[in-house]
């Protein structure tokens, strides 16, 4: 125990243990009685950009949900600034996986990031125009102001990635859950979408994201969570980007993977 | 053809029960959940038949409470089994909906068959009778309107399920399109869920015993349909939805009329009617929405390859 806060205050940047955006102690979820994820236990400094990394089934998107209250947890308690998740609900931004909703809902994009402002306008009242004039600015800032009145399943995926994300940015949450918001964008929302999370980093949020792409990990994200059922390893990106701790997270599927931590080597 | 007032309070009765459907539909329809009305209008059936068993009379509040409650626990046990019993949501709608449903028949036909507790009225309704009842006499610029108790009732739930879709309207489209972040946000998309099904469930069991569960069943789905292959707006699709079900009353009861005449039948049934003209209706839509609509994508297509 002496041994852990030490190595958490050697860090002389990350704010005490209760404090943290997210803190999460002896997490287990389980489907049909099978666990998902098993015995999870993470603090995650505040202003981090930080990656989720595993591979399928290695129960990402359950870590996400689970601390969000979306799924019930077997066992273990999420901790969102000291609070639990009920009470700080509106500093906590959710950004789902695209697929997750039906595209040809009647809806243009400015409504889908209007969206947004929804959990703080409150029962039975109407979205106001600041909360469009709100969505309309974080839209062009996303480089889509042009498509605010189309219909969304006439956007590219990219542009529909960037829509989620403008959502996003409406909520103006401080901590941010993010699932995979680069699968399969094209170079140029991928980029949006790095510069968008520097941004948000610069005011000091703190954002989560389910990552996939093993090669990029280094260059977006400064700290690194490795996950496969367990914690196989968390912290800053430099540390535990190893070449051993993907092996252990990604078991005998490694040869494709090397390439990518060689890369990381050379990197530094 | 002959119009009475009495071809009026069809229409109006009609068009009512078809209205305060189609508000609610437009949000099974956008939740994939379009066969939840057709298996809370048949699992209603034992919740009838108990309340009758109990109260022993035709009381019709009674009935009202017995068949809400068995529609919500439709929704309820649906969830349960696709979520517990690794069954996906459709196959459990059936499963719990025909169980129910049979329920219902062997109680009527066991402990209730010396009374007047017809299935088969349940099914097509009785609207053209509805006029029959009447339970309010206002006057109105001299002239004395006989209200009857279905016109009543529906506009009662009508104003219901309005109030319904404008109080909760932003909730409603968040919780359809994006449940997961409408719960994070505060916004229980589960509680809507059930607040739509228990509509649902008072809808259909208001307009059962007026029309029958044939007008239920289809205006639940088919003017949403409708609507959202002429729009992209979703309140213009609601406000759309209206119209055709008003439409389809209207049509519905005319066509009812006037064409088994063209064959040398007599009239036929107003509720089977009104059905087929929403089904019309969506058939004309689907060839010729502007948008969506299947000639015009076609035509689209061939200036496109010339």
């Amino acid at each position: 125990m002496n041994v852990v806060s030490k190595e958490l205050s050697s860090h002389s940047e990350s704010l005490p243990e209760l404090k943290s955006p997210l803190a999460i102690r002896d997490l287990t979820v389980a489907y049909h009685r099978k666990p998902v994820i098993w015995d999870i236990d993470l603090s995650i400094p505040e202003g981090k950009l930080v990656s989720i990394v595993g591979p399928n089934g290695a129960g990402k998107s359950t870590l996400i949900k689970a601390c969000l209250d979306l799924i019930p947890r077997s066992s273990g308690e999420v901790m969102i600034y000291g609070q639990s998740y009920e009470k700080e609900r509106k500093r906590v931004g959710y950004v789902p996986q695209r697929e997750s909703v039906d595209w040809d809902f009647p809806v243009s994009a400015l409504d889908v990031v209007a969206m947004g402002t929804y959990g703080q306008i409150g029962w039975f009242r109407r979205v106001s125009k600041r909360a469009k004039a709100l969505s309309m600015q974080a839209l062009e800032r996303v480089g889509l102001g042009d498509y605010a009145h189309r219909q969304i399943s006439q956007l590219s995926g990219g542009q529909q990635q960037r829509t989620f994300l403008a959502r996003a940015l409406v909520q103006d949450a401080d901590i941010y859950f993010m699932d995979e918001p680069f699968a399969a964008v094209d170079a140029a929302t991928e980029r949006a979408i790095v510069e968008l999370l520097k941004d948000l980093q610069k005011r000091g949020k703190t954002v989560l994201v389910v990552h996939h792409d093993l090669a990029t990990v280094p260059q977006y994200f400064d700290w690194t969570v490795l996950l496969n059922m367990r914690v196989v390893a968390a912290g800053p990106t430099e540390e535990v980007f190893t070449q051993e701790n993907l092996r252990r997270t990604y078991g005998g599927k490694l040869t494709l993977l090397t390439q990518a931590a060689n890369e990381v080597v050379q990197s530094r | 053809m002959e119009w009475y007032s009495i071809d009026t309070w069809i229409v109006v009765v009609g068009a009512l029960a078809a209205v305060a459907c189609a508000l609610l539909g437009n949000f099974l329809v956008l939740r994939k959940m379009s066969m939840m009305g057709d298996a809370i209008s048949h699992a209603v059936l034992p919740g009838l038949a108990i309340a009758f068993l109990i109260t022993e009379a035709r009381a019709s509040l009674t009935m009202f409470i017995g068949a809400a409650v068995v529609g919500v626990l439709t929704a309820v046990f649906t969830q349960w089994i696709s979520r517990f019993g690794k069954v996906d949501e459709g196959a459990s709608m059936g499963i719990v909906f025909t169980s129910l449903f049979a329920v219902g028949l062997l109680l009527i036909v066991q402990a209730a068959d010396h009374v007047d507790l017809d299935p088969g009225c349940v099914l097509y309704g009785a609207i053209e009778l509805t006029p029959l009842d009447v339970v309010w006499r206002p006057v109105l610029f001299g002239t004395t309107l006989e209200v009857p108790r279905a016109a009543l009732v529906l506009a009662g739930v009508t104003l219901l399920n309005v109030g319904f879709v404008v109080a909760y309207f932003k909730e409603l489209r968040i919780s359809s399109f994006d449940p997961e972040l409408a719960t994070t946000m505060g916004i229980n998309s589960n509680l809507m869920h059930y607040m739509l099904m228990t509509l649902v469930a008072v809808t259909t069991v208001a307009a059962f015993e007026a029309v029958g569960s044939i007008i239920v069943i289809a205006m639940l789905i088919v003017p949403a349909a409708s609507a959202h292959l002429l729009t992209d707006r979703l309140w213009l699709m609601v406000l759309l939805s209206c119209v055709f079900a008003i439409l389809a009353a209207v049509l519905g009861h005319l066509s009812a009329l006037i064409v088994p005449g063209w064959f040398g039948f007599a009239d036929t049934s107003t509720s089977g009617m009104m059905a087929v003209m929403a089904g019309v209706l969506f058939v004309v839509v689907m060839l010729s929405a502007p948008k969506y609509g299947i000639l015009l994508k076609h035509i689209r297509k061939t200036e496109a390859v010339q």
